[in-house]
């Protein structure tokens, strides 16, 4: 047999010619560096921001408070979601009642929320949280939904007989066997919540990262953008990773039983 | 008709009477913050013949739509193939992969404002973000999926003499073709919501243009009349992909 190359050399060779490439496009001039900057301006961007505030605020400080409405957004989405997600495949009615409206919202882009949003809740915390949520909310519902109507329901007749009362076979019952379901759903809501406030803080809102990537862009700053571009990938994946930490601790406990 | 078909009927009239009697009926709603049935029914009239924010209803449409048909087709024609490959070759998935684990945290939406220093406000750096949205799921999808082949049929076809052209579309593409569609089916929603977000940011036509014109006028109507609008597009083109989707698989099943 031929001795092959090593597939890590294939990724290492892209990662090289990645930004070697995009360093020399740059270096040689063949696109201006107020189109894109190099990845040392970057860098050195970067680091400038950490230290001298930029439109008002440290670049983390930036990203803190866009993390701050991101949680409140996704926990409201989360706390109202998951329990009518829930009910709804516990309760036929319920579910014949929610699914038109449901269907009919799901259809609407979430930022297409960001006017009624800022009209009933302002453009400061409010209405960044509302953006999120009605990103975040449908999947919260959908999942919840899902894993309810996959509960044995020998195991909710069980807890009826037993005398326990519809809030106990929420809690001890549908929640526990709907779990694996329900943190799947709630990592897709977080990106998509991310996501959402991002859009919110391009558009209308007038602090946190997003609102530091338009200020970037007017600036005629691009590795202002990309600085942020970069923040704001970072913060999703570390969102990521949390979310789909629970998901294997869960699934693993509930394999193991 | 069965009983959910008539629950759901009677919900919607339901919430429809509850909307007529908070807004017009008794006046608890203020209309500066949610329009009355009346208002949206003049508010639709108004931008359907004499238009609002540049155009009228279909024109806002057509523009919108015509961006995400673009950007959505070409992220689909150049995703799809780069999947396959990627989910076929483990070497083309090795060169690939990096750059792609690289970029793909960074949501779309994020890379609206770089679009805009680079093509401007105009139609250019919509498509390219729309581009972007659809691309990484097209992608991922369609790799995963020709990843997930069995191999045992392809061993089996290969067995049998197959030649690698007949295996490919015999064996890798129709049990790929569930995987690739809802791919295609999250590129699409990803192309609509990041229509949306860089029409709202800056454009001087179309759906995302007329709902950011009516939230300056705060014209609450015209705010619901475009959102309405967006979703009903946005249903129109899912609706559309599912029926091609039925047309594939079923063409798939039967040669």
């Amino acid at each position: 047999m031929k001795r092959r190359i090593p597939l890590l050399a294939y990724s290492i060779a892209s990662l090289v010619l990645f930004f070697g490439g995009w360093q020399a496009v740059v270096s040689a001039g063949l696109v201006s560096s107020f189109v894109l900057p190099s990845p040392i301006d970057v860098i050195d961007r970067t680091i400038t921001m950490m230290i001298r505030p930029f439109a008002g605020a440290l670049l983390w400080e930036h990203a803190l408070s866009s993390i701050g409405r991101f949680l409140g957004g996704f926990g409201l989405a989360a706390a109202i979601g998951i329990p009518l997600g829930l009910m709804m495949g516990r309760f036929r009615l319920l579910e014949d009642i929610v699914t038109p409206l449901f269907e009919g919202y799901r259809y609407v882009a979430p930022l297409a929320w960001v006017p009624f949003a800022a009209l009933w809740f302002g453009t400061g915390i409010g209405g960044a949280i509302m953006v999120i949520f009605t990103g975040a909310f449908a999947p919260c519902v959908i999942n919840a939904y899902r894993g309810a109507r996959l509960v044995d329901r020998h195991l909710i007749e069980a807890a009826q007989t037993h005398g326990a009362s519809e809030l106990r076979i929420g809690w001890e019952v549908l929640l526990p066997g709907a779990l694996p379901s329900i943190v799947a759903g709630l990592r897709i809501s977080a990106g998509l919540g991310w996501q959402s406030l991002i859009g919110a803080e391009l558009i209308v809102v007038s602090s946190g990262i997003g609102y530091v990537m338009i200020q970037g862009q007017s600036n005629l700053s691009p590795e202002t953008v990309v600085t942020s571009m970069l923040v704001i990938g970072l913060v999703g994946l570390a969102i990521d990773f949390g979310l789909r930490a629970a998901e294997t601790a869960v699934r693993r406990k509930w394999e193991g039983q | 008709m069965n009983r959910s078909t008539l629950t759901g009927a009677i919900t919607v009239v339901v919430v429809f009477m509850l909307w007529w009697l908070l807004t017009s009926g008794t006046g608890l709603i203020n209309p500066l913050r949610f329009p009355s049935p009346e208002g949206f029914a003049s508010a639709l009239g108004r931008i359907w013949s004499d238009g609002y924010a540049g155009g009228t209803l279909m024109e806002h449409i057509w523009q919108s739509l015509r961006l995400v048909l673009i950007g959505f087709l070409t992220a689909v024609v150049v995703g799809m193939p780069l999947g396959f490959l990627m989910g076929y070759d483990r070497r083309i998935e090795a060169f690939v992969n990096p750059i792609f684990l690289l970029l793909r945290p960074i949501p779309p939406l994020a890379w609206i404002p770089l679009a805009i220093v680079w093509f401007g406000l105009n139609d250019a750096s919509k498509v390219f973000v729309i581009f972007v949205s659809a691309f990484v799921p097209s992608v991922i999808n369609t790799y995963t999926g020709v990843r997930n082949v069995r191999k045992t049929l392809i061993e089996a076809a290969r067995v049998h003499g197959a030649t690698e052209a007949r295996v490919i579309s015999e064996v890798y593409l129709p049990d790929s073709a569930p995987m690739i569609f809802t791919g295609l089916r999250l590129s699409l929603q990803a192309s609509w919501t990041t229509l949306v977000a860089a029409e709202l940011v800056g454009a001087f036509l179309g759906l995302g243009r007329a709902l950011q014109t009516a939230y300056r006028d705060v014209n609450t109507s015209m705010i619901l009349v475009t959102m309405v609008a967006i979703a009903i597009a946005g249903a129109i083109t899912t609706i559309l992909l599912g029926h091609v989707e039925k047309r594939v698989i079923r063409w798939r099943a039967t040669t």
